[in-house]
């Protein structure tokens, strides 16, 4: 086990250093000059210059991405060029407004997507199965943006019952966050449908009834623990996808979360904030792999890790 | 000293029409209240020396003073922090008499030594400030840095004396831009780089909280050296907000401005309803949209062509792609700008006459070339639109849609044929004609990675530009205005742009907003000025 961890561990260096050097090689290639965002249009040649030199962009790109590197291991992300804040300040003060969000809409996607998944299993080949699996279809082609206007300007604005849009409570959470599940538990309920349809076929759970047990106890306690195993890979998996809806979840809603800052970033290309950004991203997607492959073999005793 | 004495006493007329003016303060208004204005963006920066968004903009103009300010509502100048300034005989020597008993924020009182201390700081290289160029007339400008400015001298704690190395009549517009603004050094050493976020000025408002990301709030300065502003107690500033849904939330009163404006989607059903459109007000902006011909590759460096181009383009119909929200434009200066020629006629929309002149260049059959716009809504429509004009006279331009700093590093490096500059358009630092032409259509600016992207160099024009600019007696003024309106009619009669339209501001405020309309579409503090807006 703890082998395995050190070698998953350095798995996940490796990746974040893949993913920190892809990331530099297209911001270094791509044609636009952070340097002309900074000095603004009434700038001279000297300016620009100037501003070159100082931030080190005219070093070759070896000597940048090396210099990167190392304040990086030293915890430094460097200052944004636009804004001169540190970046690290910049996305551990969104850093908490994100996680919230992907926790709730994490516990949304799931709560609706099983719940989804079971009842379309249990009804298979009926019309209830058939709108559940409509559903679920429309709700993964459906376009994030007008989605979340749609849940806002019907639940917010219409009806009350939620703020229209900002942080701070938990009635700001949860409208967004129920948008995020929406959008996401069709994954879910496909995967769960067929993974229930499958467990419900086993031998045990025909003994199971057989011993006389009802309904309820054989789905809740026999069929869901084994159908769900596959769905808790599946969450490690999703994380990655969650971030790109989140973006657009987080600026409808005003969720001061570190989409809205990537956003901008890229507008001004404003090379710290997108490396930092994309960084922590990808740590996001590279833990939660890692907590789902850890958690398996508690689920699922079969499992071994090696 | 006499010799100050008498200086001063020959050119106090000259300072004199400017000191007349001031801004007469509404007799309704009232004192007290907050309100929220919205913005998508968070704010970058708040520090004077780097901020340089339409949206930090007007925040930094309440936060902090410059030597000279603008009469609310127009685009003239009035003393700010400087009670009065002097011009030398020569035009060459600026000497400011400082307000008594200014005090920044954090209590200290205001002195000569602390506007030094900010020139020398803006235009310190280190500083990295986008403004730090409109400073190139202040004298030792070239070796500015950490040992500051030669040319600006603290005479006592009450005086300074700026002496410039050209004469600039410009220089007291510049005097009035949010870079010039007056920082205590001691905070600014304090906060280090995060001056921006911790920002100290002698300001209307003081910053009293900034949650990232989520808010902004400005407290009113009690001891603010104005009397009788700001009204506003507080100016509640939440970011992260799309504009459709601040607009739900003004309609729902929970927002008083929305910053962005009414979103393009919403614009029609806004003005379509009498109750929502009388909370609009209009006005002009020094604004102009423009397409670039690059008169360094051909064929674009025949006269004629660009001419052509110039006459194929139907404005009127480009207008109404954006519902109206701009008026055609014949020429580089918008018509709230002083210098606008009014009775110049430009290329009228004429197709065949347009052929005419392709036919004339040797070009009948047209040609194929590159269209660059900004990839976002309404630009790529409207470069659709410019595309289908084009074609009339067989001249086939395939759009390159790409993001905004990918249009303008095309633009800087002269490879971009035609570029629409839509989302990348001029908006004056300044309101004066000057600020149109140097790095946009003068020499200085066509290098490679300059702003003129049609890199048109007319090097007697540009003798014509710095023959006005030294013409810094305010008596001779009109004189300076119509020698650029030669200079423009210059540049058009050369034909490297194609003038589009000039968009109009419609800024939306909640029905509790009061003071007058010209303070809701100010030309210098965009969009609302925060100090003399009141809650009804």
């Amino acid at each position: 086990m703890a082998a395995y961890f050190l070698r998953r561990l350095i798995q996940s260096a490796l990746i974040l250093l893949g993913v920190s050097f892809i990331t530099y090689v297209l911001l270094f290639v791509l044609p636009a000059d952070p340097v002309r965002q900074i000095a603004g249009r009434a700038a001279t040649a000297q300016t620009v210059e100037n501003i070159r030199q100082q931030l080190g962009l005219d070093q070759p790109f070896l000597v940048q991405y090396g210099r990167y590197l190392a304040n990086l291991v030293q915890g430094d992300l460097g200052r944004s060029y636009l804004q001169k804040t540190e970046v690290g300040d910049l996305i551990t003060s969104r850093l908490p407004a994100t996680l919230l969000l992907m926790l709730a809409g994490i516990a949304a996607e799931l709560v609706l997507g099983l719940t989804m998944g079971i009842a379309a299993a249990l009804m298979r080949g009926r019309f209830g199965d058939q709108v559940l699996m409509m559903t679920s279809f429309v709700t993964v082609s459906a376009p994030q943006f007008v989605v979340s206007l749609l849940m806002l300007y019907i639940f917010a604005v219409k009806l009350g019952w939620f703020p229209i849009g900002g942080y701070g409570t938990a009635a700001h959470l949860v409208l967004p966050a129920v948008t995020l599940g929406i959008l996401g538990s069709g994954w879910y309920s496909r995967m769960m449908r067929s993974s229930m349809i499958e467990v419900l076929r086993a031998d045990y759970i025909r003994t199971a009834r057989a011993k006389g047990l009802g309904r309820a106890r054989v789905v809740l306690r026999h069929a869901l623990p084994n159908a769900v195993l596959p769905i808790i890979a599946m969450i490690g998996i999703d994380i990655g996808i969650f971030m790109g809806g989140i973006v657009v979840v987080e600026s409808v809603f005003g969720w001061p979360g570190i989409g809205q800052l990537a956003w901008q970033a890229i507008q001004r290309v404003d090379i710290p904030i997108i490396m930092g950004v994309t960084l922590v991203s990808a740590l996001a997607i590279v833990v939660g792999n890692l907590l789902a492959d850890l958690i398996a073999p508690f689920i699922d005793p079969r499992i071994r890790l090696r | 000293m006499t010799k100050w004495l008498t200086s001063t006493a020959l050119v106090l007329t000259m300072a004199l029409p400017a000191l007349a003016q001031d801004y007469t303060p509404d007799p309704n208004a009232k004192a007290g209240g907050a309100i929220t204005v919205t913005y998508k963006d968070d704010v970058a920066t708040l520090d004077p020396a780097i901020g340089y968004d339409w949206q930090n903009w007007s925040m930094i103009k309440s936060l902090f003073d410059g030597l000279m300010d603008y009469v609310p509502g127009t685009t003239t100048l009035r003393p700010g922090l400087a009670e009065s300034y002097d011009i030398s005989p020569d035009g060459l020597v600026y000497t400011f008499k400082l307000r008594a008993g200014v005090k920044f924020h954090n209590g200290r009182e205001m002195t000569a030594e602390d506007v030094k201390y900010s020139l020398d700081r803006v235009t310190d290289p280190a500083t990295q400030s986008p403004g730090a160029g409109f400073f190139g007339a202040i004298a030792g400008f070239e070796a500015a840095g950490t040992a500051g400015l030669s040319g600006v001298e603290v005479v006592d704690a009450a005086t300074v004396k700026i002496t410039l190395s050209r004469p600039d009549a410009t220089f007291l517009h510049v005097m009035a831009l949010n870079f010039a603004s007056v920082v205590p050094k001691e905070a600014v050493d304090a906060a280090g780089p995060d001056f921006g976020k911790m920002p100290v000025g002698t300001g209307a408002f003081k910053l009293a909280e900034w949650t990232l990301g989520l808010r902004l709030v400005f407290e009113k300065n009690a001891d603010y050296w104005r009397a009788g502003v700001p009204y506003l107690d507080q100016v509640v500033f939440e970011v992260g907000q799309e504009p459709v849904v601040a607009l739900l939330r003004l309609q729902n009163g929970e927002v008083d401005v929305p910053g962005d404006g009414i979103p393009p989607a919403k614009f029609q059903e806004v003005m379509g309803d009498p109750a929502q459109a009388a909370q609009v007000v209009q006005g002009g902006q020094l604004h102009t949209g423009y397409i670039t011909l690059n008169v360094t590759q051909p064929p674009f460096d025949k006269v004629e062509v660009r001419q052509a181009v110039n006459m194929a383009v139907n404005k009127e119909r480009i207008t109404q792609i954006i519902n109206g929200r701009a008026l055609p434009a014949n020429q580089p200066l918008p018509p709230t700008m002083p210098g606008y020629a009014k009775d110049y006629a430009g290329y009228a929309y004429d197709v065949e006459a347009a052929k005419a002149l392709m036919a004339k260049a040797g070009l009948a059959d047209g040609f194929e070339t590159d269209l660059y716009v900004m990839n976002t809504d309404p630009n790529p429509r409207i470069a659709q639109a410019i595309q289908q004009d084009l074609a009339a006279i067989g001249i086939k331009a395939n759009i390159q849609s790409l993001a905004q700093a990918n249009v303008i590093e095309a633009g800087g490096a002269g490879t971009a044929p035609m570029i629409w500059s839509g989302g990348m358009g001029w908006i004056a630092d300044f309101p004066d004609p000057s600020n149109f032409y140097g790095p946009i259509l003068g020499c200085a600016g066509a290098g490679e990675g300059g702003w003129n992207w049609s890199k048109f160099c007319d090097a007697s024009l540009d003798a014509k530009a710095v023959e006005a600019d030294s013409m810094y007696d305010p008596a001779k003024s009109p004189d300076r205005l119509a020698l650029w309106a030669e200079v423009y009619a210059g540049v058009m009669e050369q034909a490297p742009w194609v003038p589009v339209f000039n968009e109009e501001r419609y800024t939306m405020k909640s029905e509790r907003m009061g003071g007058e309309d010209a303070l809701y579409v100010d030309p210098v503090s965009i969009p609302v000025n925060y100090d003399y807006v009141f809650v009804k």
